[in-house]
């Protein structure tokens, strides 16, 4: 004891092109900027895969040689491996080689890293088993292990969740939900029977996601012997140091030059020189250890930003306002059996776009501001209603269609056709 | 400390921006106990001068001189205006008439005592270095505008040479925006170290609810249109034929939209008859130059404000609209870009790109709301406090660097 749980979120979007109203009816390939931007979904991803995912996986892979102990866990959003396959199979097979060590657990999420539990269980369930699906396929393994996107999560979500079939599931080790408790045990989630729940050492996790190269930071530099000091002094007061964040963690947010992959290289050994010390996945975690106490989240929390709430997708009137429109076509859009129609109603769905939308402290040039592809949460709101109202155009021209009797597609005006 | 400041005729008296500018610095300044002599242009045989009103029992002396000089004067406007006249002190050319109010500002520099010289856009630099070379004091010259904002690529000569040798003599430069800034070291040469950006503001209780007045306006509101709003001289440098082309573009996908063209000027004419041309003539209005509760009041009518400026120093105005609870569209080609965030932005050509973001603000409500708010909120810090805080700062630095030398 300690045990130290890796968890590395593995997404990127499919980010919206500028698009206009003279767009709307003209133009359907939503996702599709050729252009030098950082709107271009293609560029983007091959310029962070060369620059985090391809090195760290390759630092991981010779890490996983060289301590047969460490372990590790990837959550995937479905949308990332879509695009993996288009437009980088060879990082695909990058992350397969990974998995393959036997020593890596991959997490469920939903399928379009979407925020579909705030407003339908029933499109989540969808897209939970589709990315069921798909890890079955790339991976040849079922997760036994839920994290929710942005690691969004309450009592209601860890029900459902447990009706599902898995045995554990992620949250933010948020303070106001912990109280004096300490994250660094296993929790049982209030209203459930066996589910446990791990909660995010945001302190630690973040002083490597986010500190780690600042220098106004007290304990800059920040090194692999430092950091493993702080884990094993939670020896005799804790059982499991859950470390929680984002893979572009690794050389996207944190760049080379800040030192962040000679960290990685030297932390696993660091760690390991405490001979207590050891490394588990979120599986193995819940499996060695009992839950210390029942945890009630009524509330929803999230990993983002200081407040740790929904503030980032729903905090002002234009995210509301896309979020509500857009699920408003949701049973109109799921029964038009129309699967391009569906595909692209989805990729609506994934929470980036909410994200770039959002006006909390935009004008103080922070973390919002540096992860939004779009010169300001005003454009980005544009462009997806313009985007929604095409959409719109589309199920109005399949109803005419069905009603002129040349479409073998059912049930348009709504009513479950599941 | 004491400045000498070369000035101009503040608001009601005058017709644009230096105005405000002027008014709202040196009222600020003023609050912040700066003792200045503000000296302006001015045309004794009409009423007593609005700054007396202004800085009754403040610390600020005025110093008036009989001059046919106005902010924006072009060798051809300063041609009608002293044409009309038989008065015999004004001279009969504008450079010529800068320069005599240059001597007079020598004169003055010669009679009174001061610190540091701060001379409002070009046609006062003349005066900033008159006074410079009579008392030795450190000049301040504040670009409000270049040559190239007012005439594009068509520049007066010699109104640039003059701007060139006010910035070059001047111990410092303020930039009214960092977009002037680049003007002014690409075009004028002049070293980035001696350009200090401070932007323009606004005062927030200027603009306290007022009763609404009854413009008409209200009753196309009430038939369901929307107003679309451009306040400013209408004139090359503002882009209200841009404004025309993208309102043709919104009227074909929403015809329930009144454009507002609130301000007067040389391209009076020629916008009106480009309305009638793009047969969009009867859903653009005409209103005139407005001013106080009659601006007011069409501001908070208004659905949305557009700045469509080819090229804006800075750009008071939208600070106005976003005061009075306005959301605003901005021409990137602007100072203002950089000071509001929450707003809307475009480049002044890209026609198409301001007509989707004008139909964005009237389709979705939550985006007007949005932007109304935010914005509302956010012009609150931009204030002539803030302003005069930084001219202060940059005063206590020449003064130093002056009794360094000493």
């Amino acid at each position: 004891m300690p045990s130290v749980c890796f968890y590395f979120q593995v997404h990127q979007p499919f980010r919206i092109k500028k698009y206009r109203i003279f767009d709307i009816g003209q133009d359907h390939q939503y996702f599709e900027d050729h252009s030098e931007s950082n709107l271009n979904n293609k560029k983007i991803f091959q310029k962070v895969a060369k620059k985090c995912y391809l090195p760290a996986n390759e630092v991981f892979y010779e890490l996983l040689q060289k301590y047969p102990q460490l372990k590790l866990s990837f959550s995937f959003s479905g949308i990332f491996l879509d695009a993996c396959e288009t437009f980088y199979p060879e990082l695909l097979h990058s992350f397969q080689k990974l998995v393959k060590t036997g020593k890596v657990e991959v997490l469920s999420e939903t399928y379009y890293h979407s925020l579909s539990f705030l407003y339908s269980p029933q499109e989540f369930i969808s897209q939970v088993k589709m990315h069921r699906q798909k890890i079955k396929k790339i991976f040849g393994i079922t997760p036994k292990v839920f994290r929710n996107t942005e690691l969004i999560y309450n009592n209601d979500l860890a029900k459902v969740i447990e009706k599902l079939g898995y045995k554990g599931i992620l949250a933010e080790g948020a303070d106001h939900v912990l109280g004096w408790q300490s994250p660094n045990f296993v929790y049982q989630p209030k209203g459930v029977k066996k589910l446990k729940l791990l909660c995010k050492n945001y302190q630690l996790s973040d002083d490597i996601a986010f500190r780690f190269s600042s220098k106004e930071w007290g304990e800059y530099p920040l090194t692999a012997p430092k950091f493993a000091q702080w884990v094993s002094a939670i020896n005799g007061n804790g059982e499991v140091v859950n470390l929680f964040m984002d893979y572009e963690t690794f050389g996207e947010h944190q760049w080379e030059d800040t030192g962040i992959f000679k960290f990685l290289t030297s932390l696993p050994g660091e760690i390991l020189k405490h001979p207590d010390n050891n490394f588990v996945t979120p599986l193995e975690a819940i499996a060695k250890y009992q839950a210390v106490a029942e945890l009630n989240v009524p509330q929803f929390i999230s990993w983002a930003d200081i407040e740790r709430d929904l503030s980032a997708w729903r905090s002002n009137p234009i995210q509301e306002d896309a979020l509500e429109k857009l699920y408003s076509l949701e049973k109109t859009v799921i029964n038009s059996g129309d699967d391009k129609l569906i595909e692209d109603w989805r990729r609506l769905t994934t929470s980036d776009h909410f994200y770039y939308m959002c006006t909390k402290w935009w004008n103080d040039g922070d973390v919002h501001k540096y992860f939004n592809p779009y010169s300001s949460p005003y454009e980005a709101f544009i462009s997806f209603m313009n985007v929604l109202s095409d959409l719109r155009l589309r199920i109005d021209s399949l109803k005419k269609d069905y009603k002129k009797g040349n479409s073998k597609t059912i049930n348009l005006e709504g009513g479950c056709g599941l | 400390m004491k400045i000498l400041m070369f000035g101009w005729e503040f608001p009601p008296y005058n017709s644009g921006g230096l105005g405000v500018a002027c008014l709202g610095l040196t009222r600020a300044l003023a609050s912040k106990d700066v003792e200045l002599i503000f000296v302006l242009p001015y045309k004794m045989d009409l009423t007593i001068p609005n700054l007396r009103l202004v800085f009754a029992n403040s610390r600020v002396k005025l110093r008036p001189v009989d001059s046919l000089l106005i902010p924006y004067s072009t060798v051809t406007s300063y041609q009608q205006l002293f044409s009309g006249l038989s008065s015999k002190i004004y001279a009969n050319g504008l450079l010529a008439e800068v320069n005599r109010y240059a001597l007079e500002g020598g004169m003055i520099a010669g009679k009174e005592s001061f610190d540091i010289i701060h001379a409002h856009d070009w046609l006062s630099f003349g005066a900033g270095l008159a006074a410079k070379k009579v008392s030795g004091k450190p000049l301040i010259v504040h670009v409000h505008a270049t040559e190239f904002d007012r005439s594009g690529e068509n520049i007066n000569q010699l109104v640039y040479n003059l701007e060139k040798e006010g910035m070059e003599e001047a111990d410092e430069v303020i930039a009214v925006s960092q977009y002037t800034k680049d003007i002014i070291v690409e075009r004028y040469g002049i070293s980035p170290d001696k350009i200090e950006v401070v932007w323009n503001g606004i005062d927030p209780e200027d603009y306290q609810p007022v009763q609404p007045e009854d413009n008409g306006l209200s009753h196309w509101k009430a038939l369901g249109y929307k107003i679309v709003l451009f306040v400013g001289r209408i004139t090359m440098q503002k882009g209200p034929d841009y404004f025309l082309q993208a309102a043709k573009k919104v009227l074909s996908y929403n015809p329930q939209v009144i454009f507002v063209i609130a301000g007067s000027g040389d391209m009076e004419n020629q916008i009106i008859s480009q309305a009638a041309s793009l047969g969009i003539s009867d859903k653009v209005l005409f209103a005139g130059f407005l001013r106080g509760n009659e601006l007011n009041t069409v501001y908070r009518i208004a659905d949305l404000f557009v700045l469509p400026s080819v090229s804006e120093p800075f750009g008071i105005v939208p600070l106005e609209a976003a005061v009075n609870g306005t959301p605003v569209l901005i021409s990137k080609q602007s100072g203002v870009s950089e000071a509001l965030t929450h707003a809307l932005k475009v480049d002044f050509w890209d026609i198409d790109e301001m007509a989707d973001k004008i139909l964005a603000v009237l389709n979705n409500p939550s985006l007007y709301g949005c932007l109304k708010e935010n914005g509302q909120r956010e012009v609150q810090k931009l204030s002539w406090k803030e302003a005069a805080r930084k001219c202060i700062s940059i005063y206590h630095k020449l003064f130093s660097r002056g009794e360094d030398n000493a």
